[in-house]
Order: structure tokens, then sequence, then C-alpha cells
């Protein structure tokens, strides 16, 4: 029994569970049971396996004779694989659970898609993911990339009856394919030096620091673009809330993530050899990732497009953190290396736990209220309560608030950014400064667009009739969300022993652990020493519960009941729900503050009465935010192409004659060429 | 064996009555600095303890609460207090190395705040009024401007005193005495401009008035009545306290005792006041000078504020190496 063999089992039954749905169209309960409970299996293997290779710290190497007849499929864990391997494992297994429920609006009797299709997909898109974290050369992982990539392309476009949804596919599998060519130009490049596609010769050749950059391009290009860092960010928002819920859960919250392996694959192991000039580039690119990626959100108030655009601000939060890492290493700081190393792996976990946990609470909503868009929602709370207390959790873990995860990683980021005085060179010195400052402006902006969402969403009064009536989803929807939510919790109260599990990661790449994370036991966090920073999250947490706790037994000492009343309507007689703030009037300051950053298109019709002019009957506001990226590198880029092809077209004739006359020349050409 | 453990509990004991004497005495600032303001402007002055009495009238009033209202509007006043109380504990007030400045250093105290912040925020739109939203909308705008500076303020001299640990930053500036640093003082100026922003003082806000176009904070919580509204006043009566105590000790750290001894803590009960009274007054001259921003001047007086806490931290990152 080895890591190995249970990360096979974990296989073994999301493919199981795809071949299984292949009767769902018959049988329907086949997906929404049989698929579901192996899939539950797979991510329970996935995350013993993880957590196996994460302790034990030796890799597990296994060959097997699949694949080309020269090259057997290399498979291996080890504490980097595990670790992601573990965090695939968690969503899955809180998918699992989600799906039965939430799949019954797709099993009725007069559904226009095919649910052995959804099925199917879903498992290949699990073990596709798996097999990126196992593969142990270049040929598997670009073979279960690309698998990843399509079986996800199928999901994207699985309600295809809507054209935008269709759009979207298509833009997604473009986008996938140009960044997988990057990415498999980057393995040619090592590849190229070490003489084979298995990663131990890879590891093994020392590359010359002009070609390992243009390895690094390439990779960071590639996975990058699949990571969702911006400029090329504008496909992930239109593909990933267009998939049923718990696949965009999949998608933003693990997907993402095993982009970000690739990465962390490649420059830290199979490259080893870091320059500080990657860590630069990777900083300030994550630094505005982070930025325009919540400021984009803050502006969005379709639910599930909203959390896509977060996703960017958090991909480009672990950019940061790994850039920093990349910074202190190409300096000799191995040790400050480690911290933000650290740091970016918490962020890596604490991400996929609430992105996964509010895309679920998004599925459920859309569950009971068939909403996505905020505007029309409101004073959820009632008739939802036990999803709206998960959906808080993750809007506090998300706003980087202690003592949740998200906080914890965001302090740790914090503290290796203040560890920039270290640094010889002056540019660094101030530009780490600049890239803090960056990143708690939009820790801040995180907190206000999710105050927005839970306060237009789940507090008030309802906006709409559906959402009025709208129903606590089932058992197994809440059990996955309350599972996801109180992991975010824990992992917030108790960050010193996450860190002593995660430090072997840091320990296989660059041959050391944190300084001194958890020396002072469980209760304490010091990741450089105390006297440098600590915090104690299990005591915060306790004080102010004590604190609240103590206030509140003071203030009922005195028995003084509560009066209800009407709310404050100035008089003018009964507010209704119209009346509320919505969503775009809550983004309205900062989008007047950040007004350059969007395409803003503001719409305002007035109706006036016929009899008498000067009066206004209605008016209807709609404010259009448009993602810049669309018109400055998209749409150029499309229109290129478009005009490049339109150009060649023209020595397309449409006789025979031409045609030969064309082989005929480039033959010649081409002898002459040889000769 | 006994003796350090008799000095940890002591620690811990002096850490208690420290909190203590912070919130007892953060009402008691308020009523000071609306005495000056009342004497500066001319009018009658209420009785410093002006503010206790509001407190205690409020603590006995009867509580309404709209019927549509959440149990998020309910507990958000214990959250508040709770967090602002707990942050007020790890603030070096009179005494350094106590125990509790262990706990969470300056990054989780601006975090506290922006814990209490989200609640707040969240209970101003729990009732679905059009002036809760407003407030709300309002609050985060001015909370995403001023956090950031705040950080880059502390920022600075963490990086000069290699330590985010409130009582370990007070110690650095304590020995390293009274040096110019121009990084300090800029660190110094911002972190006063989002006092007064986050504290809802004149020109950010205007704590005295309940006119729609201009309310801030109290168009939050204007839900709110009885003991609620008491945690919830009480609370930002800490936070004001918090704010100009962080000012007085972090910059100018003189009087602060360094042992647990009678003498020491009384020159540092008596330095404490003394710097507060000063700084109320320094509040009051500003306040009376200055008028109340239209709402979309706040961005400009806190981007002034932001560029003000870079170039302290960009002074210090590039010209004052030395250490």
């Amino acid at each position: 029994m080895s890591p190995l063999i249970l990360a096979y089992l974990a296989l073994v039954s999301a493919l199981a569970s795809g071949i299984l749905a292949l009767g769902a169209d018959r049988y329907p309960n086949l997906l929404r049971y049989g698929s579901s409970i192996l899939l539950g299996l797979s991510g329970l293997a996935a995350i013993v396996a993880g957590g196996w290779a994460l302790i034990d710290e030796t890799p597990t190497i296994d060959q097997l004779a699949l694949g080309l007849p020269w090259l057997k499929w290399h498979l291996r864990i080890d504490p980097l694989s595990g670790f992601f391997t573990s965090i695939v494992g968690l969503l899955v297994f809180a998918i699992s659970l989600f799906a039965p429920g939430y799949l019954r609006e797709y099993t009725r009797h007069d559904r226009k898609q095919s649910l052995a299709a959804l099925g199917l997909f879903t498992g290949l898109f699990i073990f596709g993911m798996y097999m990126v974290l196992l593969a142990d050369d270049a040929f598997v992982f670009m073979i279960s990339w690309e698998l990843m990539s399509v079986s996800s392309y199928f999901l994207v476009s699985y309600q295809h009856l809507n054209a935008a949804n269709r759009r979207a596919a298509f833009l997604y599998l473009l986008m996938a394919h140009i960044g997988g060519l990057a990415i498999l130009l980057g393995f040619g490049v090592l590849a190229g030096f070490s003489g084979s596609f298995t990663f131990e010769a890879m590891r093994a050749t020392e590359l010359a620091p002009v070609w390992a950059s243009i390895a690094f391009a390439l990779a960071f290009f590639g996975f990058g673009m699949k990571a969702g860092m911006v400029p090329l960010h504008a496909w992930l928002p239109e593909a990933h809330p267009v998939a049923p819920s718990h696949i965009s859960a999949l998608m933003s919250g693990v997907m993402l993530k095993v982009a970000l392996y690739g990465l962390i694959r490649f420059t830290y192991d199979l490259i080893g050899d870091i320059q500080w000039q990657w860590g630069l580039v990777m900083l300030i690119i994550g630094s505005a990732s982070t930025l325009l990626g919540v400021l984009y959100a803050l502006l969005r108030n379709n639910l599930k497009r909203l959390l896509a655009y977060s996703s960017i601000e958090n991909v480009g939060i672990i950019f940061s953190g790994l850039g920093l890492s990349m910074i202190f290493i190409g300096t000799d700081h191995e040790v400050l290396g480690v911290l933000g190393l650290i740091a970016a792996l918490y962020h890596i976990l604490s991400h996929a736990l609430f992105k996964g946990l509010l895309f679920l609470g998004a599925g459920a909503i859309a569950h009971a209220t068939h909403e996505y868009d905020l505007n029309n929602m409101g004073g959820l709370i009632k008739r939802m309560p036990q999803t709206a207390v998960f959906f808080l959790i993750g809007c506090l873990a998300i706003s980087g608030l202690p003592p949740l995860n998200g906080f914890v990683s965001e302090w740790l980021t914090f503290q290796a950014a203040l560890q920039a005085p270290a640094l010889e060179s002056g540019v660094l010195r101030s530009i780490i400064p600049v890239s803090a400052a960056v990143l708690a402006l939009s820790a801040v902006l995180a907190a206000t667009c999710f105050v927005k969402v839970y306060g237009v969403a789940f507090l008030g009064v309802a906006r709409s009739r559906r959402v009025s009536h709208a129903q606590e989803v089932d058992i197994g929807m809440r059990l996955s969300m309350g599972l996801l939510a109180v992991l975010c919790v824990l992992f917030g109260i108790f960050p010193s022993t996450v860190i002593s599990l995660i430090d072997a990661v840091p320990m296989m790449l660059l041959g050391q652990g944190p300084p001194s994370a958890a020396v002072h036991g469980w209760l304490w966090l010091t990741p450089i020493s105390p006297k440098v920073a600590s915090y104690s999250a299990p005591l915060v947490f306790v004080a102010v519960i004590v604190v609240a706790l103590v206030s509140y037994g003071l203030l009922h000492a005195r028995a003084v009941k509560i009066r209800r009343g009407y709310p404050w309507d100035c008089g003018f007689g009964s507010l209704n729900a119209r009346m509320q703030y919505t969503g775009t009037a809550f983004s309205m300051p900062i989008q007047r503050i950040f007004a350059p950053v969007w395409d803003l298109k503001e719409d305002i019709e007035e109706t006036k009465n016929a009899k008498q002019p000067l009066r206004t009957e209605g008016i209807r506001h709609q404010l259009q935010a448009l993602d810049k990226s669309w018109s400055r590198l998209y749409e150029p880029i499309g229109n290129l192409v478009l005009t490049t092809a339109r150009q060649v077209s023209r020595i397309q004739t449409g006789s025979i004659h031409t045609y030969l006359a064309y082989s005929f020349f480039t033959l010649i050409l081409l002898l002459w060429v040889v000769t | 064996m006994n003796t350090v453990a008799l000095e940890f509990n002591l620690g811990w004991l002096m850490a208690f009555i420290q909190m203590l004497l912070f919130v007892v005495m953060a009402p008691l600032l308020l009523g000071w600095i609306k005495r000056v303001k009342c004497h500066m402007q001319n009018r009658a002055a209420p009785s410093v303890l002006q503010p206790y009495r509001d407190l205690a009238k409020l603590l006995r009033k009867q509580t309404v609460i709209a019927d549509r209202a959440s149990w998020i509007f309910r507990s958000t006043p214990y959250i508040v207090f709770g967090t602002t109380v707990l942050t007020a504990a790890i603030v070096p007030l009179v005494a350094l190395d106590l125990p509790t400045a262990a706990i969470a250093d300056v990054i989780v105290l601006v975090g506290f705040f922006a814990l209490a912040r989200f609640f707040t925020a969240l209970a101003g739109m729990d009732i679905g009024t059009a002036f809760g939203g407003m407030g709300s909308s309002r609050e985060m705008m001015i909370g995403a401007l001023a956090e950031p500076v705040m950080l880059m303020a502390v920022f600075t001299l963490a990086m000069s005193a290699s330590t985010t640990n409130l009582s370990e930053a007070v110690t650095y500036t304590l020995e390293s005495g009274l040096v110019l640093r121009s990084s300090f003082i800029f660190a110094a100026l911002g972190l006063m401009m989002v006092a007064v922003a986050e504290a809802g003082r004149v020109p950010v806000d205007n704590p005295a008035t309940h006119l729609e176009l201009t309310m801030v904070h109290e168009a939050m919580i204007l839900e709110y009545s009885g003991r609620h509204l008491a945690l919830i006043e009480w609370a930002g009566f800490l936070k004001l306290m918090i704010y100009m105590v962080l000012i007085s000790n972090i910059f100018f750290p003189w009087g602060i005792a360094t042992e647990l001894t009678a003498e020491a803590l009384a020159i540092g009960v008596a330095a404490i006041a003394a710097k507060l009274a000063l700084l109320g007054v320094v509040l009051v001259v500003w306040e009376t000078v200055m008028a109340k921003m239209r709402l979309f001047r706040v961005p400009q007086f806190l981007g002034f504020a932001f560029l003000l806490s870079l170039l302290g931290m960009l002074t210090r990152v590039v010209l004052e190496t030395g250490g």
C-alpha cells in the first residue's frame, strides 16, 4: 500500500463515475446517486493519498505500460503533487455531496440536454486533473492537460441552447489551446536540452540562463492564461459561470489551482535555478490581476460572474506570493523565499475552499430561486437560513477578515512583503511595498464587493416573487456547503498546524522549511520569529467570542423585552422592496472613483406624462461596465486575425489549375532551397 | 520558577486592567473633545461626563428593532463591540511588553477594524431601507480608501523596526531616541488623516448630524436603539481612542511604562492622559477650522493621505537604508 495506489483508486473511481453516467439518460438516478457516490469515494481517496504523500515526504514513483512504445507513462506523487491532490479531492468530495440535490433540476422529463454527457465529462474532467498532478513526464502531462481542457469545454458548453454559452465555450477552447501550445513549447525547450521527456531528466539538466528564461516565459504565459492572469483573463468570467454550478466550483476552485501547480512544478522543480527577474514580472502581473480582478468583480451583478472575476483577484494574490518568493530566492534569501511560497500555498488552499463554497452557495440560490441577478434577490437569510450562514462564512473568508483562512494567507503575504528591506536593490525595495499597498487596497475592495453580495442577496427584502418564495435546499447540498464552511473556519483558527503540514513542499523544492512558523506550538503563528510578528488565531477567536458573550450577558442581566416595530420610513408611508439599495447603487461610489478602469455605458430612459410634459412617470437606468481587455486586447487581435485571413483568402480562386500551379511552384521553391 | 509564574500572571492582570481602562476612559476622551470644541466655538459646554450619561440612558431604554431585522442586525452590536475591545487590548496604552500584544500584530488590528466595518455595513443593509444601504455603501468606500493608507503608514514603521508587533515597534522608537525621520513624519500625517476619516469626524463625516446628504456612519446605524445603539456608540468612542493612542504612542512613546513598577505605571498613565488631551485639542482645532467635505471630495482627501504614506514608505526604503 502506498499513496500512489490510493491515488489510482481515486483515478479509477473518477473514471468509473463517468462511465456509469453513460446510462443516465435512461436512468437519471445513475447520475444523481451512482456517479456521485463514486465521485465521493474518489475524493476521499485523493484526500488520503495527498495527505499521505505530504506527511511521508518521500516521492513514490511508478511506470505504467501505456502510451508510446518507447515512453512508458511515468507517474509520481510527492509532497507538492500530494498537496494539490488533497485540495482537488476535498472539492470533489464536497461536490459529490452537492450534486444529487442540485442535479434534480437537470433530470426533469422535459430536459433538453444529455445527462450522460454531463456525467461522462465530469468524470473525465476530474480524472484529467488528477492525472496532471500525478504526471512525471511531459508526455503524460500534456495528454492529461488536454483531457482536462477538452472535457471541461464540454461542461462549459453543456447548456448549449443558449447562443452566448456556445460563444463562451468556443472562446474557452480557443484560449485553452493557445495556452496549451505555449506550455508544450516550454516543455520542448526543457526536453530539447535534457534529451528526454521525463521530468527526472529535466530536473537533472542545467539550462543556460537565456534558455531558462525563455522556458519560463512560455510556461508563465501558458499556465498564467489558464489561471486567468490580467490581461489575458477575459475568457475566464465568460466560461466559468455558464457551466452548472458544481462544475463552476471545480473550475474556479481547483482547475485554476492545477494551472498554478503546473507553474510551480515547472519553475521551482524542473527549471530549478530561479532568477529574480521572473519574480518581478510575476509580482507586477499578480498585483495588476489583484486590483483589476476585484474592481471588475465589484461592478458585476450576476452572482456567478462576480465570483469568477473574484477568482482572478485571488489568483493575483497567489501570483504576488509566488513572485515575492521567486525574488527572494533569486537574490539568495532562501528563508524568505520559503515564506513567500508558504503564503502562496496557503492562499491556494484557502481560495479553493471559500471559492468552492461560494460557487456552491450560488448554485443553491439558483436552485431555490432560478436567479443569478443580485438585483432580483433580497431577504434570502429568512428563506434559506442555513445556506445564509455558510455563505456568510465564505464572504468573510474571501474578504480576508480575521479569524478565517483568507486572512491567514493575506497576513503571510504581507509578512513576506515586509521583508523587502533585506534586499540590496533599491528598485526591488520600493516596488515590493507598492505591491503590498495594492494588495491592501484590493483586500478592502474585496470586502466591499462581498458586503454588496451578501447585503443585496441575503439581507433586506425580496425584490422578486420567485425569491420571496424560495425554499431551503436539501440536506446534501447544505452538508457540502457546511463542510467547506467548517474547513474555512478551522484552517483560519489553526494555521500553525496546517503550515507544519504544508512545509514538506518547500522542504522538497528548496531544501528547507520555514524558519519558525510553528515552533511555539499550535497556538502561535510566528513565520520569522516571535519578535518580528506573531498571531494567535485561536486566542483571537476565543477572545472575540468571550467579550461578545460577556457584554451580552451583562446587558441582559435586567430582562427588558425587545419591541418589534416598523422601520423608519421618514413618515412617507410604507417602504417597499424597490426602495432598497441595489447592487449597482451600492458600488456606484467605487465606480465613480475608479471610472477609467471600465468601458462604462450608462443608459437613462425617462418616460414623460403625455398630458403634463413636466411630469416624469418613470425612469429606467441601466449601467454596463465592460471589461477593457475586450476592447483593448481581444478585439484588436481578433480583428487582426480576421483581416489576415481575408487577405490570405485572396489566393483561393476556386480553380483547380491555380492550385496545381501553387503546388508546382512550391515544389520548385523547396527543391531550390534544398539544393 | 515561582517568580516567573508570578510575573506571567502579573502581566496578564496588567493587560486586563489596561483593557478595562481603555474601555472605561474612551467616553471621557470624547467628553473632553466635545467640551473643548464647545469652548472654542463659544457655546455652552456640557460636562465631560456627558457621554457616560448618554450611554447610561441608552442602556436603560427599551430596544426597538424593525420587524424584518434578521439575526445579523441583532448580533452586530456585540460583534462590533467585541472586536473593538479586543483591538484595544493589543494596543499598548500605559505599559509595554504585556502578553496581549503578542496575540495579534498591527496587521491583525487593521483586520479587526475591517471585520467590525463589515458587520456594521451588513447591519445597515439588513432592514432594507434606503438610508442603511446608502450609509453602508459610503462607509465601505471610505474604508476601502482609508485602510490601505493605514497599512502603508504602519508598514513604514514596521520596516524601520523590522517587526509588526506593536509593543516591539514602540520599544524600537523609544530606543532609537528623538531622531527626526522624514518617513515617520509622512506616516504620522497619513495616519492622522486616516484617523479622522475612520472615526467619522469632520471633514469626512459629521457625527453630530442626521442630514441625509451628509450622513455616513449615522445612516448605517439609524435603525439601532437602546442597548444596541449604546454598544455601537461605545465601540465608536473606543475606535477614536485607539487611533489617538496609536498615533501618540507610536510616534511619541516617551513616558510609557517599560517595566511593571508602580512608579513607572503612574508616569505612564499621566503621560498618556496628557498626550491624549493634547491630541484632542489638535482634533478640535482641526474640526473647527475645516468644513465638512462633499462626499466625492473624500477620495481626494484620502488619496492625498495615501500619497503621504506611500512617500513615507519610499523615503524609508530608498533613503533611510541605514537601519
